[in-house]
């Protein structure tokens, strides 16, 4: 298939994903800002998750202070927020408008409709009213574009960069939430507060749907290094890391044909060490380090992939230009900027 | 030099019916003619909305317009080319004609690309795929010939194929239509098609056109300036309705501001009767009213020319306008032709 194609759909999953995982990671520590706490905890929270997601300066740059609302607004529907929640509907919605004809109806009147309908929540004032409730509707309409993909489109190509795309954002977004608390406990001074612990790891379970999980697996207690297996290591569990980066290396020999032999082995690589990884190595040289090394290394899988199949990241800035044709007016699309603009953000 | 001698693969020519009902050509649009899937789409929704009227009437069906497209598309292949590499070239999503452009892809089943899905390789023409370059034989382009290729035509170009003139020039590629073909949309061209045909064909006209004055010879220019209440100018390069003066239906300052430009750049115009053109009932605010049509059929040339029966009916939706062009709020009717 066309690699421009493949492109726009492995950027509409990756921001339909993003969007879903922004709106958990949201919901995860709304909750928790709930709790009793001083303002400097509750704070570091919305700190620890704008600089997990590499967006402390653009936040910075528009706003003072750390208030629930700013963070949770900049978050959902900041305009100069490139992976806010309504920039990342409106990209996953406008990569399938230039691709429509190869993807089917069902799924571009899902996203589009999601895109129509998060305007006019957010304008009924949604977010000020019950950010609760519109986090469960972005997780819902992220359940349902995934729905729409597994029960009506074609196993081909595209289907399977669609898929490539979802568990590449997955793995990052994942790996990106297990960072935020542990760079948390970290930076606390008070390390005596062992009640509030198990909200704040609570809080992390729920925002990736893994509280029950946890419940199933361990029926035990909750502890920081059991958390911290269940969603790099626990591979029965689709969104784990080594859930997600199995899924990854799979659809690399799908699309591959034989080709990049490197790509392949390095997500190989990857996903054999999740496989067989113990927690208690991971945790020996530091959490925190070893996300780094993983979130590096599955940047450096999606820009393989970019160059392997899609369109090569960070193309010449194109100029726009018009031409009066036949009643017609040709511009040239800005798609591949907003893409690129998304990538450099996580 | 071009295969098959054939430059203009797909033409769409307005037709008007006028006076007495004498049928004219208003004009030829031979570069890249749109609004083909509005005469697809227009009849499937007529069928959905109204079958009866289908069951009771012996319509003639043109759903078949894609695989007569694909057929001469295929026709225009290189020679040497047994199962040619097919695409349609768009501008991208935001062009206006970006839906007929995906859409005549889809049916077709070929790939629709923009000028960054190709490059040229040693003048061979190849679309990046996820599994690595593909040959591309023919290209249907729905871009003007100015942004083809920025080594060749505008520079500044970041919709075309550098190098694609070059490959097209070693007959290694095939543009549909072909490089040039634009001229034939010059309205100074226009007058000149009857001779043509007697020439090259031998043949007498049969459809007229419609008296036209060159503005650019001197006794025309003074007929036009002396009846300019009465006539339509047009621009010899326009097109979209833009930049043309309806005499009847201007005020005396818009006729004032013409006869300034004509006098000023009198080899920029071509000028015509008004027509009295005929009018469909059409469903409007007010209710059902006569509104003025005309009527595109489109043409295909590969193995031989052929043409569905039908073709986009083009309406001027304000009333007593002449002016169809959608880009000047005109609209398009489902257009039949009865099988006896």
């Amino acid at each position: 298939m066309l690699s421009r194609t493949a492109d726009h759909l492995f950027w509409m999953a990756r921001y339909t994903e993003r969007a879903e995982n922004t709106a958990r990671m949201l919901d995860a520590n709304y909750q928790l800002s709930l709790l009793p706490q001083s303002d400097e905890y509750a704070e570091l929270g919305w700190r620890a998750m704008l600089s997990i997601s590499e967006l402390s300066g653009v936040y910075a740059a528009g706003h003072q202070g750390m208030k629930s609302r700013d963070v949770i607004d900049f978050m959902a529907r900041d305009a100069s927020n490139p992976s806010s929640i309504v920039n990342c509907l409106r990209a996953a919605r406008e990569n399938t408008r230039a691709v429509r004809s190869s993807t089917n109806s069902e799924l571009w009147e899902s996203l589009n409709t999601t895109w129509l309908e998060c305007q006019r929540l957010l304008a009924g004032g949604i977010l000020e009213r019950d950010p609760y409730e519109f986090f469960e509707w972005v997780k819902f309409r992220s359940h349902l574009s995934r729905g729409v993909q597994l029960g009506t489109l074609v196993k081909d190509d595209a289907f399977w960069f669609m898929r490539l795309g979802t568990f590449i954002e997955r793995a990052d977004n994942t790996a990106r939430i297990l960072d935020v608390k542990f760079e948390m406990l970290e930076q606390r001074a008070d390390t005596s507060a062992q009640p509030f612990d198990y909200y704040h790891w609570t809080a992390v379970l729920r925002s990736v749907s893994g509280f029950e999980v946890y419940r199933k697996v361990y029926r035990d207690v909750i502890t920081p290094e059991r958390v911290a297996g269940l969603l790099i290591l626990y591979g029965d569990w689709p969104r784990s890391l080594a859930a997600s980066i199995a899924e990854v290396e799979q659809l690399i020999g799908r699309v591959a044909y034989g080709r990049a032999s490197e790509t392949a082995r390095l997500a190989a690589q990857l996903s054999a060490e999740l496989r067989d990884g113990r927690i208690q190595n991971i945790l020996k040289g530091g959490l925190h380090a070893y996300l780094v090394d993983f979130l590096a290394r599955v940047n450096d899988l999606a820009s393989r992939i970019s160059r392997d199949f899609l369109v090569p990241l960070a193309p010449p800035k194109p100029a726009t230009q018009t031409q009066s044709g036949e009643s017609q007016t040709q511009t040239q699309s800005g798609e591949s900027q907003t893409q690129t603009a998304g990538v450099a953000v996580r | 030099m071009v295969v098959r001698d054939i430059y203009a693969h797909i033409a769409g020519i307005d037709i008007v019916r006028a006076g007495q009902g004498e049928f004219y050509v208003l004009e030829d649009n031979l570069r890249v003619p749109s609004g083909v899937s509005y005469m697809l789409e227009n009849r499937k929704m007529m069928m959905r909305l109204f079958p009866d009227l289908f069951s009771r009437n012996r319509v003639a069906p043109v759903a078949h317009y894609p695989d007569l497209l694909l057929d001469a598309l295929r026709a225009a292949a290189p020679e040497g080319s047994d199962n040619p590499g097919i695409v349609v070239l768009t501008p991208g999503m935001y062009n206006s004609a970006y839906f007929e452009h995906a859409f005549l892809a889809q049916q077709m089943g070929v790939e629709l690309v923009e000028g960054q899905d190709l490059f040229v390789e040693n003048d061979y023409v190849y679309m990046r795929t996820t599994q690595g370059p593909q040959r591309v034989d023919v290209i249907y382009r729905r871009l003007d010939d100015d942004f083809l290729d920025p080594l060749v035509f505008r520079p500044d170009s970041t919709l075309g194929v550098p190098g694609l003139i070059s490959a097209y020039r070693a007959g290694n590629v095939s543009l549909c239509n072909a490089v040039g073909t634009g001229i034939a949309d010059d309205k100074s061209i226009y007058p000149y098609v009857p001779d043509m045909i007697r020439f090259y064909l031998g043949e007498e006209p049969i459809l007229k056109n419609v008296p036209t004055w060159m503005c650019r010879k001197a006794d025309d220019l003074k007929h036009v300036l002396d009846h300019l209440p009465e006539l339509v100018v047009k621009e010899t390069h326009g097109a979209g309705g833009y930049g043309m003066l309806v005499g009847p239906a201007s005020s005396a300052a818009e006729i004032e501001a013409f006869r300034a430009a004509l006098v000023a750049n009198p080899d920029k115009y071509i000028a015509q009767p008004t027509l009295a053109l005929s009018t469909c009932p059409t469903y409007v605010e007010a209710g059902i009213a006569p509104r003025h049509i005309d009527l595109r059929p489109f043409v295909l040339s590969g193995h031989d020319v052929r043409m569905v029966p039908g073709g986009l009916t083009r309406v001027a939706l304000r009333e007593g306008s002449l002016v169809v062009n959608s880009s000047q709020g005109g609209g398009t009717k489902d257009t039949w032709v009865l099988e006896r």
